[in-house]
């Protein structure tokens, strides 16, 4: 037990030092941005005072090393700086010590907490049905309804998610009212009106990410229909869902548990733009508004939250597949 | 709720059918295996898609119109079923037609080829075409804007359309035919351009880590696995911010970084692929040979290497270029990608979207934006199908 720890620890080791290195990058970055920062928040016709104040504000006047300390401790304590609009509306009132900032941390925490959901409720949906179709996909293989599915995940994996948000929105939405094709979540809503409110961008996550999760379960379980221990079940004259449920499937959970992991990194991060379809109030959503109007701050915030929250569920899947599969523990 | 109900209900009818069926085939064909060993699950798989069958053929001949109000869901459904018959028959001819003209070898593919694959081939064919004659085949020119804005779709005068323009005009009177087809030679050149860059980035910095190993492997690998922590999309939308920044006013600008940026983050994954190959075939003996000749890193590269790896790096190339082409319509659609007025299908997805809302009273009108939608998902289906088809064919799968 104690290699496996030791691995673990390794693994989460390696992990902190990538996101070390992502928060370098994104800080070079961002550092690469053209002219003054400060002249660029306040516009041409600012008075040099007022850029100087602006850089004060920000730190701007420091070398980019300290600058980057600054903003890594203060990222890790939770702190993330203060929104450009705001930093701007400070600048004209003169109220720079004013009491009510919002901070970048208190932007993105609520949205941060609504992407959450809606991957948590997409995740809920796609997981149990990728598998089980995986299953049974494995089960009829090359029959018309193996062929059939192959042909439908193939084309929803290589559309683009609008496109799928875009039918759905069509058919669940205008046609057929069924949900609602705007999220307008709020606070204090009520389970099942929120619920209601995320179902057409989680169906949409839900069609973007099943077929991946479905292939991968098929190719899994296919793999270990050839070996032995299959063809011993198989002439013990067991039934083809026993010996694919009983047999097969467990020795199949790694590759399933990793493309898993892999696919719920891929909802958090690719919500963006089915964020933006629905206009659902998540993570992804501020991050292209900020990107739109170049608020640094928190499109730097977003960035470091996506990476780390990419890179830790990464992290998950390599673990998980170390623990349910023993011969990655002892490497030759 | 009363919804959920129905479905239920008919889900247990199927069933019903599905044991009386199964149990009149038995009695029918004297217990023969296949009824006898029949599990219920398949039978009613079997009367589920029959269901399925009667309810689509059923659907497809109800009225277009009731009472004059159009019922946008059978027009929708017909243009849905016409769309998927018409490409699979179309498919399928262009299958047949290749199977006897051409080469021997041509022949000889095309006849091993499933459908799919010839449905992807023949839609690959067909946009190179359109996007490389772009300008001699659009009716109008993709910034013109001519007279009429909002003309719906379907060239009936009687619900708002023209005929001069079949597929109607944008909000600000743009032909949506003519953007579609320039949109191919945008949308698609420009993410050609950028997968081939991405290749021979990625591609020479891995064989040469490959060949080379050392400081030189480690660092570009571990710059590589810093690169490849940021989710693809969320990096290329940071790096945009940074370059409509530098661009500033120069639209054609904001293109170019963007082909810049998306190559080099496409690139770590190639360099992955490529430096894995690139490792297998440098332990080879006549990579050894070549090296005792005296050859020269170019040489080892270009002429030993590569054709060795070109298999692999080809279906590679198939899926690098839609993820490409997915981000750059990501970004398009997002703001930040192709800039206007060029006419772009990501853009105009996010422009046209706005019709949608229109599908039940009007369903001419709500088609285009799903039309630029749908052109993209095209491209990307037929490209999949032909990478699954290669794969599937230089694996040998049988089962």
């Amino acid at each position: 037990m104690a290699g496996l720890l030791g691995i673990i620890l390794q693994r989460l080791l390696l992990g902190i030092a990538t996101l070390f290195a992502v928060s370098i990058i994104i800080f070079v970055a961002v550092n690469a941005l053209p002219g003054d920062f400060a002249q660029s928040i306040l516009g041409q016709g600012a008075t040099p005072e007022a850029v100087e104040a602006i850089r004060n504000q920000l730190g701007l006047n420091e070398s980019p090393p300290t600058r980057y300390f600054k903003w890594l401790l203060g990222a890790v304590q939770g702190d993330l700086g203060i929104p450009m609009s705001q930093a701007l509306f400070q600048s004209f009132t003169g109220s720079s010590t004013g009491g009510d900032v919002v901070t970048v941390f208190d932007q993105i925490i609520p949205r941060l907490k609504n992407t959450m959901f809606l991957a948590g409720v997409s995740a809920a949906i796609s997981v149990p049905l990728a598998v089980t179709l995986g299953i049974l996909t494995a089960l009829y293989r090359n029959t018309a309804f193996d062929k059939a599915m192959n042909v439908s995940t193939l084309s929803a994996i290589s559309s683009p998610e609008f496109f799928l948000a875009y039918i759905l929105i069509l058919f669940l939405a205008v046609l057929n009212p069924v949900f609602p094709s705007l999220s307008n979540i709020f606070p204090g809503m009520e389970f099942s009106d929120r619920l209601n409110k995320t179902m057409l961008p989680a169906l949409t996550l839900t069609l973007a990410v099943t077929a991946q999760m479905m292939r991968m379960t098929r190719a899994a379980i296919i793999n270990l229909l050839a070996s032995p221990y299959i063809e011993m079940a198989r002439l013990k004259g067991l039934s083809p869902m026993r010996v694919i449920v009983k047999h097969a499937l467990p020795n199949a959970l790694a590759p399933i548990i990793t493309v898993v992991a892999l696919n719920l990194a891929y909802l958090v991060t690719g919500v963006v733009v089915v964020e933006v379809v629905f206009v659902y109030p998540g993570i992804g959503q501020l991050f292209v508004d900020s990107v739109k109007i170049r608020d640094i701050p928190v499109v730097q915030a977003c960035c470091l939250i996506f990476a780390a929250v990419y890179i830790l569920l990464n992290l998950t899947a390599d673990v998980l597949s170390i623990i349910s599969n023993p011969r990655l523990r002892h490497p030759k | 709720m009363n919804a959920l109900v129905w479905i239920l209900g008919g889900l247990l009818v199927i069933l019903a059918i599905a044991w009386v069926f199964r149990f009149a085939a038995q009695k029918a064909t004297d217990n023969k295996p296949y009824f006898r060993d029949m599990p219920l699950s398949v039978a009613f798989g079997y009367v589920f898609a029959a269901a399925a069958l009667l309810l689509s053929i059923w659907y497809f001949f109800q009225p277009k119109a009731v009472d004059g109000v159009p019922s946008a869901g059978v027009i929708f459904f017909r243009w849905a079923v016409i769309g998927l018959l018409g490409f699979a028959a179309a498919a399928w001819v262009f299958r047949t037609v290749f199977r006897n003209v051409g080469s021997e070898n041509s022949k000889k593919l095309f006849r091993s080829m499933p459908l799919t694959a010839a449905f992807g081939v023949m839609i690959i064919i067909i946009y190179a075409i359109v996007s490389i004659f772009a300008g001699l085949i659009a009716p109008y020119g993709q910034e013109e804007i001519l007279g009429a804005a909002n003309v719906v779709a379907g060239g009936d005068p009687a619900i708002g359309g023209n005929p001069e323009y079949p597929l109607g005009t944008d909000q600000i009177g743009r032909d949506i035919l003519s953007r579609l087809i320039y949109g191919a030679q945008n949308t698609v050149g420009i993410a050609f351009v950028t997968t081939c860059l991405a290749f021979f980035l990625g591609g020479t910095l891995g064989f040469l880590a490959a060949v080379l190993g050392g400081w030189l492997d480690q660092l570009l690998s571990r710059m590589v696995d810093a690169l490849m922590a940021i989710p693809s999309l969320i990096f290329s939308l940071l790096l945009m911010t940074i370059a409509t920044a530098w661009a500033g006013s120069e639209a054609w600008l904001v293109t170019i970084y963007m082909i810049f940026i998306i190559a080099v983050i496409d690139s770590t994954r190639v360099f992955r692929l490529s430096r894995a190959v690139g490792q297998s075939i440098v332990v080879m003996d006549y990579i050894e040979a070549a090296k005792l000749r005296g050859e020269g890193m170019g040489y080892l590269i270009f002429r030993e290497i590569l054709p060795n790896a070109l298999a692999p790096l080809l279906a590679e190339f198939g899926l690098r270029f839609c993820f490409v082409f997915l981000t750059i319509a990501s970004l398009s659609f997002l703001g930040v990608g192709i800039q206007p007025p060029k006419a772009d299908w990501g853009t105009m997805v996010r422009d046209l979207s706005p019709f949608i809302n229109y599908a039940s009273f009007a369903p001419n009108a709500a088609v285009t934006p799903l039309l630029a939608a749908g052109a993209i998902a095209l491209l990307t289906v037929a490209v999949n199908f032909v990478v699954d088809w290669m794969l599937h064919k230089s694996s040998g799968l049988k089962e």
